[in-house]
């Protein structure tokens, strides 16, 4: 038997690992966006999330996809990411 | 080291030739002759001793001349000036010998022509080594070797790469015996494939046509299809990523379909036909292995479908009563094309009694006002999969295609206060504005018919569809390209 060589069927866009970013020590006075991906009643729990996270001394920035079905829009995507120090995606149903 | 670029030809008169050529043979003397007074090179093949007569032969023992200067056929004699061909003839005639070399007394007592023989540089056995010896530089993918030790398919299972069936190992020369099936270069981007939104080549897709099973002439139906399925239309992402039971499924048009031997008839959305299953399973390996689209990731469907796997069909346009499919899509009957809609497995609508299209499009009806939920309209859509037998009552009625939908639609038309929320007990429905409205089932365009199946048996097979529309998915037809 001998070494085969394939190619690699995929994107090649995959790091082996991705290292987790560290936690915040506290979110107070930090920028949290809640993306709300429009599920049925996602906003209800973000509603929530949203008074929690206020009690904690977060501002909450809210932003929504205009539908559940397809990517987040590029500039909607590029918003939080300028925006927000943190951000949470909800998904309901 | 071979050479993976084009060998420049020495100036003067060039002969390429092999040993085991008995045209070859019998023009040594020829060749020997040439020698004596011109500025003359001979690249033999397979024998470095041959011709013998020739001191200064040269081997082209890894067939690069051969290869790169594309000689089909041995002898081949060139004139080159200036490092450029001039002039090819090819065997042995000797009016063309004399005109290309400007000399008349040449082989005077041989035989006005003989053919030449087979080149070693396409030699069918050879061809795959050859296209890895001088085409691999093409391939830019990434290259994984797999170990002595390691069986080649559970190595390729360990790694994600399939999807959960047995996949071909796309070696070097496979993926490059895949690329001959198209004119597109290896580099060319065809896609942007979700949910990663990689940008997908040529070559990509050819990799994982390989690892699905398909021939080389199936490669620009798999190309066309992921154009058709890798855009905002049809959305492929939402497709992917929903918890209803859907897929692309594709269906065929244009002769294509018979060129490659794809099934239209008996037992066409099941198993058995090379090119309808390895076409769409090489579409569903390139979303989940260049778009990163992988069930219980992305792909987040409840149940999924069988049609997960592959789902595409041709259409039995020969012996159907209506124009082809694609023709609904503003393309000319003919024209080869791949049809993509977001849907569901069949299921089959069985009337073995009807002898009127009218009898079977209430059949038809009763059933298509189930798909999904009696009670849910006008969001979803329909391909319905019409068999010969059935086909055969529209056609000796003289029903068109149009009129068939039509009354189909009209059939499924129910009155809103039917489908409201809380109507017969059942809490699934309609907001109750649409109370005082006829609706029906589908939107115009939302009920295709194709036809295609076996010769006997008198059944239609009913495809639902995902959420149409903006929201979701719009049907997509693509002409395919060499």
């Amino acid at each position: 038997m001998s070494v085969t060589t394939v190619l690699d069927p995929t994107n090649e866009a995959r790091p082996a690992e991705w290292s987790r970013r560290e936690r915040p020590a506290s979110i107070e006075g930090r920028v949290i966006g809640l993306l709300d991906i429009s599920k049925p009643r996602g906003n209800i729990f973000l509603d929530r999330l949203q008074t929690r996270l206020e009690e904690r001394g977060a501002t909450v920035e809210r932003y929504a996809k205009p539908t559940f079905t397809k990517p987040a829009p590029v500039d909607l995507r590029h918003e939080i990411s300028t925006k927000c120090d943190l951000v949470i995606e909800a998904l309901a149903d | 080291m071979a050479a993976t670029t084009r060998p420049d030809l020495p100036n003067g008169i060039v002969a390429i030739v092999k040993h085991d050529c008995p045209t070859c043979v019998l023009v040594e003397p020829v060749l020997a002759a040439l020698a004596d007074d011109q500025q003359f090179t001979v690249y033999v093949q397979d024998d470095p001793a041959f011709p013998a007569s020739i001191p200064g032969r040269i081997h082209d023992e890894d067939l690069a001349v051969s290869w790169h200067h594309d000689i089909e056929t041995v002898p081949t004699l060139l004139r080159v000036e200036n490092g450029v061909e001039t002039a090819r003839t090819v065997g042995w005639h000797r009016a063309s010998w004399a005109k290309l070399t400007e000399r008349s007394d040449l082989g005077a007592d041989l035989p006005e022509m003989r053919p030449g023989c087979g080149s070693l540089s396409v030699d069918p056995d050879r061809h795959a080594e050859l296209l890895v010896r001088f085409g691999g530089s093409v391939l830019h993918s990434r290259r994984i070797e797999l170990a002595a030790l390691e069986d080649v398919s559970e190595a390729m299972f360990d790694r994600g790469w399939t999807d959960g069936l047995p996949v071909v190992p796309p070696t070097e020369a496979r993926v490059l015996q895949m690329l001959e099936g198209t004119t597109r270069a290896p580099d060319d981007v065809v896609a942007v494939v979700p949910p990663d939104l990689a940008e997908c080549t040529v070559e990509k897709v050819a990799v994982n046509a390989v690892m699905a099973g398909c021939r080389p002439e199936y490669l620009p139906v798999v190309l066309t299809a992921l154009e058709a399925v890798c855009n905002d239309t049809f959305n492929m992402h939402g497709v992917l990523a929903t918890t209803m039971p859907v897929g692309p499924v594709l269906v065929v048009n244009g002769p294509i379909r018979r060129r490659i031997g794809m099934n239209s008839g008996k037992n066409v959305l099941g198993q058995g036909n090379r090119a309808n299953l390895t076409i769409g399973r090489a579409v569903q390996l390139v979303v989940r292995n260049v778009g990163g689209g992988r069930p219980g990731d992305v792909d987040r469907s409840t149940h999924g479908n069988p049609g997960k796997l592959s789902f595409c069909f041709a259409e039995d346009e020969e012996a159907s009563p209506w124009e082809p499919l694609c023709t609904e899509f503003g393309f000319a009957a003919g024209t080869d094309t791949v049809t993509a809609f977001a849907g569901e497995g069949p299921k089959v609508i069985t009337d073995q009694l009807a002898r009127d299209p009218e009898e079977l499009c209430r059949s038809y009806a009763a059933a298509l006002a189930g798909m999904h939920h009696p009670k849910l309209v006008l969001g979803f859509e329909a391909f319905l999969v019409v068999g010969p037998d059935h086909a055969r009552l529209f056609a000796e009625a003289g029903w068109s295609k149009a009129q068939t939908v039509e009354r189909i639609v009209e059939l499924t038309t129910r009155p809103g206060r039917e489908l409201v929320r809380g109507a017969g007990g059942i809490a699934e429905g309609l907001p109750e504005s649409f109370a005082d409205a006829e609706i029906p089932k589908f939107r115009p365009g939302g009920l295709k018919l194709v036809h295609a199946g076996g010769g006997a048996g008198l059944f239609a097979m009913m495809i639902g569809g995902w959420v149409a529309g903006s929201m979701g998915s719009d049907q997509v037809c693509r002409q395919v390209t060499s």
